[in-house]
């Protein structure tokens, strides 16, 4: 019985990792190809490195997607404070889009960026993809943040004015410190997000501004290339890191 | 408005949409003044607590404080603090930083600041907590760590939002004592607002019984539980017995004399009533005799036990009377007679103590 137990545990992490496992292995194979284990090697690194196209996609993807989410999450926190504190007309409505935002398929809000950006001039590249990343990782920043603003008790803004505070100092003395979990999630939410998006980035970007995943994608159309794997060995570690810094920061956050 | 009154409330309205919460409510409230909000849920009293407090505005009526009007201005410009119902302590800060929250926003600083806050974290008996969490704390601590946010601002006024409703029984009884004594200590005026009429009785100096949005009777606890204007303030605070009656005449000024269930009853009562108006003579369950020694006084009114409970100090009976009436009585253990106690169905005769009824017109 334990035996069995230990057997479907093993069955389902091999199907979980199996692929990321064959993968970071063929990053660090002398075969080319990956067909069998010719050795170890490094050089598919210094191979990525030294593809200037590969290297500057990335350096792109990180830019856009530091921007967007650090954008998104200070937009994203000034929405979901007004939704939760103020009532004003079209609120609901204006949460219902968000909602509707999030559900709407990726290949239709990539098709209505791209008519918009066409229809107001504005040239495919860095704005025209900041924009389309901001749109569709701003529903994930306000409904992290929202829901942390609900869990709120209400008093808490009440008791910081009694005591003296004033709009400015409450949000910088009480919002903002309480909200600070849910900032970082909505942050590494929306990285990642905007990180390995495909769909939407591939419209709405023109061939001066390549990103990674549009250029890992044009790169494997012809066989998956070994310097590829060097660059997602690389950001499989960079997502272990993030991964195991939210989760210190959720720690943190349960025991103030 | 009294000369030495702190807090004038005048003609105060509110309403949220077709729900009138607060009608025409006058109050005035002098330094140094402990004074209760009670009533039921629904009754006003929080809304009032929040007006002053500045937390909403009123439809129509004034605040003032010390003379100046207080309605123009928000919350963080009044000098009046609320302990809230739920603390509200800022999880994110300690219980130092909680307390000088306040402080620092008025440029309170270095050693006054943290001697000011070590200071009241003495007055609730919370030293040694200045560096944990509100969550690390009890309930009963963070109901301190609340009450020591507030008063270190030394407001004019302390207004207390149901602040013992979280806490257990005895935890209650001993925050009750706790917050009499740091009132006096500190010369604050409170506003309470509850609607437990135990603490209402055992903390104020006065107290307010509301009655949808408007004031039913305002007195000192003694006069509110001997003396209560209305059946809705007598059921409000404490058990009662009612004797529907009428009125036959008027003795002297103080006296009058009523028909109960076909007996002649002489009833203590300066208020003016008319002969043969309806009245219910009320009467609280301790001031019920019962027994033998009860047929001797006129008037008494037989009936038989119907229930009995053994309260420790006191023992508690439910009478049914012949001629109708369920009564509660509350009678003390008497040490000379241990065995002092009654068999459910025994035939009992019940009085009073001449004197303890009251009056009130019927459907007052």
């Amino acid at each position: 019985m334990k035996g069995l137990r230990l057997l479907f545990f093993c069955g389902v992490f091999c199907y979980l990792y199996l692929p990321i496992v064959i993968l970071v292995g063929n990053a660090f194979n002398l075969n080319r190809y990956g067909l069998r284990w010719d050795g170890f090697t490094g050089k598919w690194f210094v191979a990525m490195w030294n593809n200037p196209g590969l290297m500057e996609a990335a350096r792109h993807s990180l830019v856009i997607a530091f921007a967007a989410a650090s954008l998104a999450t200070a937009i994203g926190a000034l929405a979901a404070i007004a939704f939760t504190r103020y009532r004003f007309p079209g609120r609901r409505l204006l949460q219902g889009t968000m909602m509707t935002l999030m559900m709407a398929p990726d290949i239709i809000l990539a098709i209505a960026l791209l008519v918009l950006f066409v229809a107001l001039g504005i040239a495919l590249g860095f704005w025209s993809l900041l924009l389309a990343h901001i749109t569709f990782c701003l529903p994930f920043a306000v409904v992290t943040i929202a829901a942390r603003l609900e869990g709120f008790d209400p008093h808490l803004l009440d008791a910081a004015r009694d005591l003296g505070a004033s709009e400015g100092r409450l949000l910088w003395r009480v919002v903002l410190p309480l909200l600070r979990p849910a900032l970082i999630s909505s942050w590494l939410l929306s990285f990642t997000l905007s990180l390995d998006d495909v769909i939407v980035s591939s419209f709405v970007t023109g061939p001066a501004y390549d990103v990674l995943p549009l250029k890992i994608f044009s790169m494997v159309k012809v066989g998956v290339k070994p310097e590829v794997n060097a660059l997602a060995t690389i950001m499989v570690g960079l997502s272990l890191i993030l991964v195991i810094l939210s989760q210190l920061f959720h720690k943190e956050k349960n025991t103030p | 408005m009294g000369a030495d009154s702190l807090l004038d409330i005048d003609g105060l309205g509110k309403a949220y949409g077709n729900n009138l919460v607060l009608d025409d409510f006058t109050l005035s409230v002098g330094h140094g003044e402990f004074v209760t909000l009670l009533g039921p849920s629904g009754c006003g009293k929080t809304t009032l607590l929040r007006l002053v407090a500045g937390f909403e505005t009123p439809d129509r009526g004034r605040i003032t404080l010390d003379g100046a009007d207080l309605i123009p201005l928000p919350p963080e410009k009044r000098q009046v603090n609320t302990v809230f119902q739920s603390y509200a302590l800022f999880p994110h800060m300690t219980v130092f930083e909680n307390v000088a929250f306040g402080l620092r926003l008025k440029g309170v600083a270095g050693d006054e600041l943290g001697r000011r806050v070590a200071t009241v974290l003495g007055d609730v008996r919370m030293d040694g907590f200045a560096q944990r969490y509100p969550h690390q704390l009890s309930g009963g601590q963070q109901q301190r760590v609340a009450v020591a946010r507030a008063v270190v601002n030394r407001p004019r006024v302390l207004l207390l939002d149901e602040p013992l409703s979280a806490l257990d029984a005895r935890l209650r009884r001993e925050m009750q004592g706790e917050l009499k004594r740091l009132q006096r200590d500190l010369d604050m005026t409170f506003i309470l607002v509850t609607h437990d009429q135990e603490e209402a009785l055992s903390m104020s100096d006065r107290v307010v019984v509301m009655e949808g949005g408007r004031i039913a009777q305002s007195g000192t606890p003694r006069e509110v539980y001997e003396e209560p204007s209305s059946l809705y303030v007598a059921r409000f605070i404490g058990d009662i017995n009612l004797f529907p009656g009428t009125v036959r005449d008027r003795l002297d000024e103080k006296h009058l004399r009523l028909d109960i269930f076909g007996q002649t009853v002489v009833a203590e009562t300066r208020r003016p009533f008319l002969p043969g108006q309806a009245i219910n003579l009320l009467l609280r369950p301790e001031d019920l005799r019962l027994g033998e020694g009860a047929a001797k006084v006129a008037p008494s009114f037989g009936g038989s036990i119907v229930e009995r409970s053994y309260r420790g100090s006191t023992l508690d009976t439910t009478i049914r009377l012949d001629d109708g009436p369920v009564l509660k009585a509350c009678e003390f253990f008497d040490e000379d007679d241990p065995d002092f106690d009654y068999r459910v169905g025994e035939r009992v005769q019940v009085s009073w103590v001449k004197g303890w009824e009251v009056v009130l017109a019927d459907g007052e």
